[in-house]
């Protein structure tokens, strides 16, 4: 016997209005979904301190848990700490750099945390990224055009090209049932080693002067720089313009709701003649057009031409920047500015205090482990909280001076 | 092609596969236990770590080895200890498991060898072949390429499958898995059932990466496991969550892999690196063709609370 819950139209919460169905089902303490269990913390939460708490208690208990690595490594605190900050924010170019590292985490924040709105993990966001920089650096290699039409063509086939990435786990999810981690993650592996094809010694696309990368974009079609001096480019306003969209699409539109809806009851979702596979495949597909257009912003800002290593395991980092923001496409905007500095600040670190830049993976590992167990935790607090007052309570009734 | 090129990649074949099935069993035992584990990426790396570090840091490959266990059994309890005792989701807790396993043994390579990236060679597991049964007609001869190591891991499929099928032991943990609910009203500890069953499921990831980095090869290197923890579960959706056909598939993904090894070898004219691609291609195409819809355990992925 299965303990299913009705999901009959007419019955428990799908007779409710949609919305008010799913602040009940948030409520509910049988989370199913990765987004529902979300809600749940969410819901939780409900004021800016008590999220704002949450943010920072996960970040400060992760960085702490990190600390015993470095410590191993021999370095010493002071030194670290002061490599760390020159590293992220101690001058104009480190500034700059942050931001450039912000870039490709904000967008592909937001592409992992669209799938958990609707209930999905996209967890290939990395092999999307890598497909949507592998077109976006062939179109800009071989297509002749004029500079801001060459750009736009390799910004949308970066998208589209991530989006393909994504399009395969969509259809299995939607009509075959089949997880979507499982097949996301194959098509990491497989967008690997297709991009080294593409530009290897006998790959179709390969530079005739430079190994393991395609021919150098038109200068004139790369995103231009916005910070003189600095290595910041475009970028920054593509991915804040992305971030409002994102929101916007989410809480002010249509679709929005209807993946919402279906992250947090699918069964609701299903009652009120939401078209589950349709928008099982619509939050994929654009989840990894996001990853794509991370890609394909990253080389058209950064490098200038798509080479086979050209991303640091954003794709990754990416599940910590959504998780750690609560999958609050605003509150992104600082965790990915966090992730950012943790990114400069690392380069810095290993240079002077020979601290390997994998910790960085660490620090997004334990953010993501935090983030799993905040439920248990925020379910301590609160009965911390009735003990409290119940002693309270007692000492008030029994007339002790409390 | 003459017997011979046959026969030995048959035996690379199933050299190949040992990898996957471990972390498969692994994999399995836990999510009929009710947990999901994708994780098991990261487990293998801590395993494929723990085998190298354990063994460099006394010199004894076998101690390498219950190192690597150990490691094992520290990741999955880890994973026990967010998604069962705590009842964190357990999707987001392996995420987590994976991101730590990658990034923690490769930050701690420089901090024991002073080196990025690759270690130096260490003391590996003595691979002897078996004695006598290379005398043994028509399978002999390929008897004779494994070691006590590969017949303990084939040995360690049957296993799995009998206590989890043929026992007392392993119907309660299935129950887990179908129905908590249900199990826990039958007087089964839910909670430690799950908990035993997630880090066993550490033991064995990590096994699989120690197998490839003290037994297969003599060192550490930064992602060595190349995915094979995901292998290994698609491995287990496609054989739904049953032994017998899971191990089928995990002997189809090693003769992918001896395939495109050979093909390296033998042709210039191959591109190697698509070639790489093909275990992973060939899993999406097995999920893709699949009979029915993929149904695990009823019960899997559900935070277990007593009322």
């Amino acid at each position: 016997m299965r303990a299913k819950r009705p999901d009959l139209p007419g019955t428990g919460t799908a007779r409710l209005a949609p919305d008010m169905a799913e602040a009940m089902e948030a409520r509910s303490h049988a989370p199913r979904a990765p987004g529902a269990y979300l809600a749940l913390t969410r819901d939780r939460a409900r004021t800016f301190g008590g999220r704002a708490l949450i943010f920072v208690l996960t970040l400060g208990a992760a960085m702490l848990c990190a600390l015993p690595f470095i410590l191993l490594s021999g370095a010493n605190l002071a030194v670290t700490a002061e490599a760390f900050f020159n590293g992220a924010l101690g001058s104009k170019f480190a500034v700059a750099e942050t931001l450039v590292q912000m870039i490709p985490l904000l967008i592909a924040g937001l592409a992992v945390a669209i799938s958990f709105h609707g209930g999905l993990f996209n967890i290939g966001v990395e092999g999307q990224l890598i497909f949507g920089g592998l077109v976006a650096g062939v179109i800009g290699a071989e297509v002749n055009a004029p500079p801001l039409v060459l750009t736009a063509l390799c910004l949308l086939g970066g998208i589209a090209g991530g989006a393909f990435a994504a399009l395969i786990p969509a259809l299995l999810k939607a009509y075959r049932g089949v997880h979507e981690v499982v097949t996301t993650i194959m098509i990491n592996f497989i967008a690997i080693s297709v991009a080294l094809y593409a530009v290897s010694p006998a790959g179709p696309f390969v530079s005739a002067t430079q190994p393991s990368a395609t021919e150098k974009i038109p200068r004139e079609a790369r995103l231009s720089m916005i910070w003189d001096g600095t290595r910041l480019h475009f970028g920054l306003i593509i991915a804040l313009l992305t971030v409002i969209g994102i929101w916007w699409l989410l809480y002010r539109t249509p679709l929005g709701f209807r993946i919402r809806l279906l992250g947090a009851n699918p069964g609701a979702a299903r009652a009120s003649g939401v078209s589950v596979p349709r928008i099982t495949i619509a939050t994929l597909l654009i989840s990894g057009g996001l990853g794509g257009l991370a890609g394909a912003v990253q080389v058209l800002g950064v490098y200038g031409r798509f080479f086979d290593a050209f991303s640091a395991g954003y794709g990754y980092d990416a599940i910590a920047v959504a998780l750690l923001a609560a999958l609050s496409p605003i509150a992104m905007i600082i965790s990915a500015f966090f992730f950012a500095m943790l990114d400069s600040g690392a380069v810095q670190m290993q240079a002077v205090a020979g601290i390997s830049r994998e910790m960085v993976g660490v620090v997004s590992g334990l953010v993501v482990a935090f983030v799993a167990i905040q439920p248990a935790i925020l379910h301590l607090w609160a009965r911390l909280r009735q003990k409290t007052a119940q002693r309270r309570d007692r000492n008030i009734t029994s007339g002790d001076p409390a | 092609m003459s017997d011979f090129i046959t026969l030995s990649l048959f035996a690379s074949m199933l050299h190949l596969s040992i990898p996957v099935i471990l972390p498969m069993l692994g994999g399995l035992l836990c999510e009929r236990s009710g947990v999901v584990n994708i994780g098991l990426e990261g487990m293998m790396l801590g395993g494929a770590f723990g085998g190298v570090a354990f063994s460099y840091l006394t010199g004894n490959p076998w101690l390498g080895l219950a190192g690597a266990m150990s490691t094992g059994a520290l990741a999955g309890g880890l994973l026990a200890v967010m998604s069962v005792s705590l009842r964190g989701d357990q999707v987001i807790g392996s995420t987590a498991i994976n991101l730590i396993g990658a990034g923690l043994t490769a930050a701690l390579v420089p901090i024991i060898w002073g080196i990025d990236g690759t270690t130096p060679s260490v003391p590996k597991v003595p691979t002897p072949p078996l004695p006598l049964v290379g005398d043994l007609p028509l399978i002999g001869p390929l008897l004779a390429e494994f070691s006590l190591i590969d017949i303990i891991a084939f040995g360690l499929v049957f296993l799995v499958w009998w206590v989890l099928m043929r026992t007392d032991m392993g119907l309660r943990l299935r129950a887990c898995g179908e129905s908590a609910v249900a199990a826990d009203a039958a007087g089964i500890d839910v909670t430690r059932v799950r908990f035993i069953a997630v880090t066993l499921s550490g033991v064995l990831a990590a096994l699989g990466g120690a197998y490839l980095s003290i037994v297969t090869l003599d060192l550490f290197q930064a992602s060595m496991t190349q995915g094979r923890g995901f292998l290994a579960l698609a491995a287990m959706v496609f054989g739904k969550w049953r032994v017998g056909p899971a191990f089928l598939v995990c002997l189809g993904f090693g003769l992918a892999d001896a395939v495109a090894l050979r093909a390296q070898i033998f042709t210039d004219d191959l591109p190697h690196d698509l070639l790489f691609a093909l275990p992973y291609v060939l899993a999406l195409v097995a999920l893709a063709t699949f009979v029915g819809r993929a149904s695990g355990p009823a019960d899997v992925g559900k935070p277990f609370r007593r009322a």
